[in-house]
């Protein structure tokens, strides 16, 4: 947006008085505020104790701990009083945490499992949906592809279906294929629900390049596949880290695949995180640590992402 | 799909290769792959697993949606059915129930979306200072987890507990354990409704926001020198020319509403009783729960239908925006 344009030549609507810029500022300035405050109060939660955490009335000052996350990657055992006076003095500060409660840790808790199938399943699609998505872009971008509109239309509307509708298949399917429970039948499905995004946006980006420059290094005696890496690759950098986040995004926040199909094994951070509990319910404090764990690099992302953001969620048709 | 766009080749649709001399083409096809060949093989990966991932599985539920399986009697043997399902649910009042929910909260949802949405967006392109800041921090709930989303929010709601509560009882007086969000038949559906809206008016936003920058200044300029009150200036030149981009944006939140399973699942599971069932929530328990996959096979092709139908409407309005 040309804003010293905008400036130099006043009107109402785009250059608005300093009195309704400073009103339309405190209202958008109160809507962030109060849009923030549930993220901010999980944080917070995460650092209260068992009892702050349900509280009545709810505590926006509390004593910090760390209990929420050691709750989190623990699995403890209750103890009477006396078998934990006998105990050796604990090692760690979290054996300390955790004695203070009559507990002893008995062990991992899942989460760092979970977590690993996160990561695995979420880079392991993003890696093949963006390298899938790069060629089709490519080949929709440059060449003349028969029926390349209906194809396109055909690629985009697997991401309109339903995820619980298509789940019901893939189940069958996957129980024939025995990939129920694999992180490769995860990935797979992740790939194919990431791939139309990665073609779409990735066209954008590609469609963008001048063809000029691969029409030069073809007629200097470079095959297709060399100008394809040497010369529109480089260019396209930027949009295809774009896109790799928006799928890896994706495959990070998928709930219902992830429920539907996973139960143990390849069981992803979404579905586990509401089933954290302690005795008596939710573990809230321990939920709270694992949605901040969860959410802190999607709030990375989401920085990083910020002048991409409206093209990754319009596929691409809309730039800025 | 009938000819999905005409618009969707870029603009310059000159096909590479063509311009070129001959002479370098032949020279290519020596070293390399032709360029038809490559096109080829480019697309042919992401077509197949497509047709495996998505296609083949949508024509083995066609064909089970005609049968009566149900996996948990996986012993018997398969029978047709012919249409039976189909009636079973067009019949069923629950399944009219559950779709008129759905249609309520797309609605809803989608309405106040549109308005927080396009309000944030014509206060924020006053582009005060540090606009761009707290625009960040409005759109981060709708890049979370719907499902994380939902599970924190039931915290956040609990009537004793939560802050929710809290907050409206000091404004209010009315005693915080007196009512609850996601318990009470009265308040659910609103409680999603509102949820979906925290989550979802900055996507709202975020399109009018570029619809709204898409609008050149020179009009503005030209209504002013023909003295157009500021009101007159919103009513004939920036709504018409955000519309588009608003339609784009309620057709893709309809859609994804439509379809909503994650956050209402975690937050409401459909309840209390079923006030809150939307229409997935009804095929996942007929299939992962009372595994009724010949009957829910059925029910997810009339969903397949509906947003297929609703999808080549989006791709159009895409496609129409794109052209701007």
């Amino acid at each position: 947006m040309t804003a010293a344009v905008a400036r130099s030549t006043a009107h109402s609507i785009v250059d608005a008085s300093p009195r309704i810029k400073a009103f339309a500022g405190a209202l958008v300035i109160l809507y962030a505020l109060i849009t923030i405050l549930p993220l901010l109060w999980i944080v917070a939660t995460a650092f209260k104790s068992q009892s702050d955490a349900i509280a009545y009335p709810p505590k926006v000052i509390f004593e910090p701990t760390l209990e929420g996350y050691v709750n989190l990657f623990t699995v403890r055992t209750r103890q009477t009083p006396d078998f934990i006076a006998k105990l050796p003095p604990p090692e760690t500060w979290y054996d300390k945490l955790v004695r203070k409660h009559d507990m002893v840790i008995a062990g991992p808790s899942k989460v760092v499992p979970r977590f690993v199938n996160s990561l695995i399943i979420g880079f392991g699609s993003t890696f093949l949906a963006v390298f899938l998505g790069t060629l089709a872009a490519y080949a929709f971008s440059r060449f003349r592809i028969p029926l390349a509109d209906d194809l396109l239309f055909f690629i985009l509307s697997t991401r309109m279906m339903p995820p619980v509708a298509v789940a019901i298949p893939i189940y069958l399917m996957y129980r024939q294929l025995n990939l129920t429970d694999t992180r490769l039948g995860m990935i797979l499905l992740y790939t194919a629900v990431n791939v139309s995004l990665a073609v779409w946006l990735l066209k954008g980006f590609i469609d963008e390049i001048p063809r000029e420059y691969e029409e030069a290094a073809l007629v200097d005696g470079y095959t297709r596949l060399q100008a394809l890496r040497k010369v529109v690759l480089p260019q396209a950098v930027t949009g295809i880290a774009a896109t790799a986040i928006f799928c890896l995004i994706f495959s990070w926040n998928e709930y219902a695949f992830a429920v539907l199909l996973t139960s143990g094994e390849a069981q992803t951070m979404p579905p586990f995180i509401p089933f954290i509990i302690g005795e008596g319910g939710q573990d809230w404090p321990a939920v709270a640590a694992a949605t901040t764990l969860f959410v802190v690099p999607i709030v990375m992302f989401t920085v990083l992402l910020r002048k991409h953001l409206l093209r990754g969620i319009t596929f691409g048709a809309m730039r800025k | 799909m009938d000819k999905m766009t005409t618009i969707l080749q870029p603009d310059h649709a000159t096909i590479a290769g063509v311009s070129e001399p001959a002479k370098s083409r032949a020279a290519r096809r020596v070293h390399g792959l032709s360029d038809r060949t490559i096109a080829w093989l480019f697309v042919a990966p992401t077509i197949a697993l497509l047709l495996a991932i998505n296609i083949f599985p949508l024509v083995w539920m066609i064909r089970l949606s005609f049968t009566s399986l149900n996996l948990s009697m996986s012993y018997l043997p398969l029978r047709f059915v012919g249409l039976d399902n189909f009636s079973d649910i067009l019949n069923d009042e629950d399944i009219w129930f559950r779709l008129q929910t759905t249609a309520q909260f797309v609605i809803c949802s989608v309405a106040l979306q549109v308005v927080v949405g396009f309000g944030l967006a014509l206060l924020i392109n006053r582009q005060f200072r540090g606009h761009s800041f707290w625009t960040t921090i409005i759109l981060l709930p709708m890049m979370l987890s719907p499902a994380v989303v939902g599970n924190f929010w039931t915290l956040l709601l609990q009537p004793q507990i939560g802050p929710f509560n809290y907050l409206i009882s000091l404004f209010t007086g009315v005693p915080p354990s007196s009512f609850s969000m996601t318990g009470q038949v009265a308040l659910a559906p609103w409680t999603i409704v509102l949820v979906d809206t925290w989550m979802w008016a900055p996507y709202v936003m975020l399109i009018c926001l570029a619809g709204l920058r898409s609008i050149p200044d020179y009009i503005y300029e030209a209504a002013e020198v023909d003295r157009a009150s500021a009101w007159r200036q919103f009513w004939s030149i920036t709504l018409p020319m955000t519309v588009p981009f608003l339609m784009l944006a309620v057709l893709f939140r309809a859609i994804e509403n439509f379809k909503m399973f994650d956050m209402v699942n975690l937050l409401t599971s459909g309840g209390p009783g079923s006030t809150t069932e939307l229409v997935s929530i009804t095929l996942k328990r007929a299939a992962f729960e009372k595994w009724r996959t010949g009957y829910s096979s059925a029910l997810a092709i009339i969903l397949f239908v509906t947003v297929f139908g609703a999808a080549n409407i989006y791709v159009k309005a895409l496609n129409k925006v794109k052209q701007r």
